[in-house]
């Protein structure tokens, strides 16, 4: 069992979602138990990987016995088990959060939503689990392609915000596969370990340089990078509400972790940021797209977008703390990746919450809010704080870490610019904060029964893990410093 | 030009896949688009293929299953061809998704431009402007 924990933990999601739409021509009520069984059952595993790897190193799992060169490895180090450990959470309290919203979002479908759900929380741990570019590739592909299916079944737009998103996701993963056809013909191997020892005397030539390049670009478009996206906003704002949460919390931060795998352990860090001035652009475009992010938050008129757009600018952060190369900035990057995605979780929840009870997710249909739904419209302000970086929350440690990364690099601008744009995101959650609690009702007849305004909570299914995500927000910064020394100092690659 | 003859297929590659990419930004109809993606990706196993192969080399079956060193020259790579086996059932798939998506776009707009389809989706948010 311990050995096999690696293949298990990709096995049983995908195992189950195949089981999960036989049992629901049966009987549908078993689906939600199905999924909470299994993905409490990839928790546990994951708990024990981590728990493996912190004890006694990075574990290895040749799938068919076969040696790693020529056969495919699974390698779990400290990097990929955290990451395994935010998604095989988050996907748990998700799934948990998915029972009411899915029933009334779409009705009638809830067995296909859950194989699909399946299939994609599959993709995402198969990619932190693997240690083989080209097999990354076919899970990056999964993951993809059951987001598409799971971003098409939302309201208006979604469709075609979809089919933009496949073929925007295409181009991604086609330069993503190119760039492993590039790294082939230079060193003929595809395991990550082995192309980290071969390449360092190959950093010279340009079919190397090429497949940097592809590598580059292709995940940029997996993770919303900037200036490539375009397709995110829609996507995410007409997306069904648990698959917002979802894919806004886990699939960015996967693309991230792909990146820096590519940029630390398949290339080394001198030759990312020394050789070409890699690092150099990242943190330019880190900046572009934490400003402009905001900016666009701001002029949104709907939550869900404008919640995506405060994403884009997450993302930005994180690369950010990737690209000063320094301890305290790479420590600052994988901390909010963590705390992020608790951030983005809870938020897009309580968006969907307020969809589910209001149905609609405009700023002004957040007006008085706080009568009816007084817990959850606390849970959002705990998060926009911990987005804004207020003390007492997670969001203030990790961008601590940012902030002094970025001034230990003696890049001063990005660190201007990481306190402009948390000042833009204090505009941008203000603006929906105010109509929460502030704001008079919008109709006349409303102020005359304000009296009249009961209270409508979410439901408890939908509230736990909401609160929980709140909860983590409030609790897990003050235990940074015990994740740092456990976790994620070890994750630091050579010569930062 | 021998640059360009000796390495022919490279080039056709390059040129397919800015074909495909090409028609995947600039097309507004969609099933354009997505004939452009398969092109894309058709362009992607082309280069994979010709990566794989090798002059005067044959098929990777090895006959005398009883000799040990085997004279890697004579035989083209076997492993980009498997990789694109892989690829090529990510890519049906790929394209089995947008067929989908496609016929469900279709269902509601009754149109596959895209210009057409954000008119509607612009006349139902301001129904009074028309």
């Amino acid at each position: 069992m311990a050995e096999h924990s690696l293949i298990l933990i990709i096995v049983i999601p995908l195992m189950a979602s195949c089981f999960n739409i036989l049992l629901g021509l049966f009987r549908r009520g078993f689906c939600y138990p199905l999924v909470i069984a299994t993905l409490s059952l990839c928790v546990i595993l994951s708990i024990f990987i981590m728990d493996g790897v912190i004890n006694n190193g990075v574990i290895h799992y040749r799938l068919g016995g076969w040696a790693p060169p020529w056969g495919i490895e699974y390698v779990v180090d400290h990097l990929n088990a955290f990451v395994m450990t935010i998604i095989s959470f988050i996907s748990l309290f998700v799934a948990v959060y998915s029972k009411r919203s899915v029933e009334a979002e779409l009705p009638g479908r809830t067995v296909y939503f859950y194989t699909v759900f399946l299939l994609l929380v599959t993709g995402l741990l198969g990619i932190t689990v693997t240690g083989d570019v080209f097999n990354l590739y076919v899970f990056l592909e999964i993951t993809s392609l059951a987001g598409y299916a799971l971003i098409a079944i939302g309201r208006d737009k979604a469709l075609l915000a979809s089919f933009n998103y496949l073929i925007m996701g295409t181009i991604g993963a086609c330069f993503y596969l190119l760039g492993v056809g590039y790294l082939y013909i230079a060193t003929g191997s595809l395991n990550m370990a082995d192309l980290g020892r071969l390449l360092p005397d190959l950093y010279h030539s340009k079919v190397v340089l090429v497949a940097f390049a592809f590598f580059a670009v292709g995940v940029a478009i997996k993770m919303a990078l900037f200036p490539l996206h375009v397709w995110l906003p829609d996507a995410y704002t007409y997306a069904p509400s648990t698959v917002s949460a979802l894919a806004a919390s886990t699939m960015t931060k996967v693309g991230v972790y792909v990146m820096i795998r590519i940029m630390f352990t398949v290339f080394k860090p001198n030759f990312s940021a020394e050789m070409l001035p890699v690092t150099e652009i990242l943190g330019w475009v880190a900046s572009g797209a934490m400003i402009f992010g905001c900016i666009l938050a701001i002029a949104q008129t709907d939550v869900k977008r404008m919640l995506s757009y405060i994403l884009i600018a997450e993302v930005g952060y994180i690369v950010i703390g990737v690209s000063v190369t320094n301890r305290m900035g790479f420590t600052g990057a994988l901390l909010h990746i963590l705390f992020d995605a608790f951030m983005m979780a809870c938020l897009f929840m309580v968006a969907g919450v307020v969809m589910h009870k209001t149905g609609k997710t405009s700023i002004h249909g957040f007006r008085q809010l706080h009568r009816r739904m007084p817990i959850t419209m606390a849970a959002f302000t705990i998060a926009a704080l911990s987005v804004i970086g207020v003390p007492p929350t997670a969001g203030f440690f990790s961008k601590w870490y940012l902030v002094l990364g970025a001034i230990y690099a003696r890049k001063w601008i990005f660190a201007g610019m990481l306190l402009l744009s948390s000042l833009l995101a204090v505009v941008a959650f203000f603006r929906v904060i105010e109509n929460i609690y502030f704001a008079p009702s919008c109709h006349a007849h409303d102020r005359v029964g304000q009296e009249g305004i009961v209270r409508d909570e979410a439901p408890l299914s939908m509230l736990v893990p909401l609160l929980t995500m709140a909860a983590g927000i409030l609790i897990l910064g003050f235990f940074s410093g015990k994740i740092v020394s456990a976790v994620i100092q070890f994750t630091v690659p050579e010569g930062f | 030009m021998d640059f360009i003859i000796s390495k022919f297929n490279y080039w056709i590659y390059i040129v397919l896949m800015m074909i495909g990419f090409y028609a995947m930004i600039s097309k507004s109809n969609l099933v354009k688009k997505l004939v452009g993606m398969n092109i894309f990706q058709t362009a992607i196993i082309l280069f994979f293929i010709s990566i794989g192969s090798k002059k005067g080399a044959t098929i990777p079956i090895i006959q005398d299953s009883h000799v040990d060193a085997v004279n890697s020259a004579l035989y083209m790579n076997p492993l980009p061809h498997v990789l694109m086996l892989t690829a090529i059932v990510v890519m049906v798939s790929t394209f089995g998704v947008a067929v989908a998506l496609l016929i469900m776009i279709y269902r509601k707009y009754k149109t596959l431009e895209e210009d057409e389809i954000l008119q509607i989706l612009r006349n139902e948010k301001w129904p009074n402007t028309h």
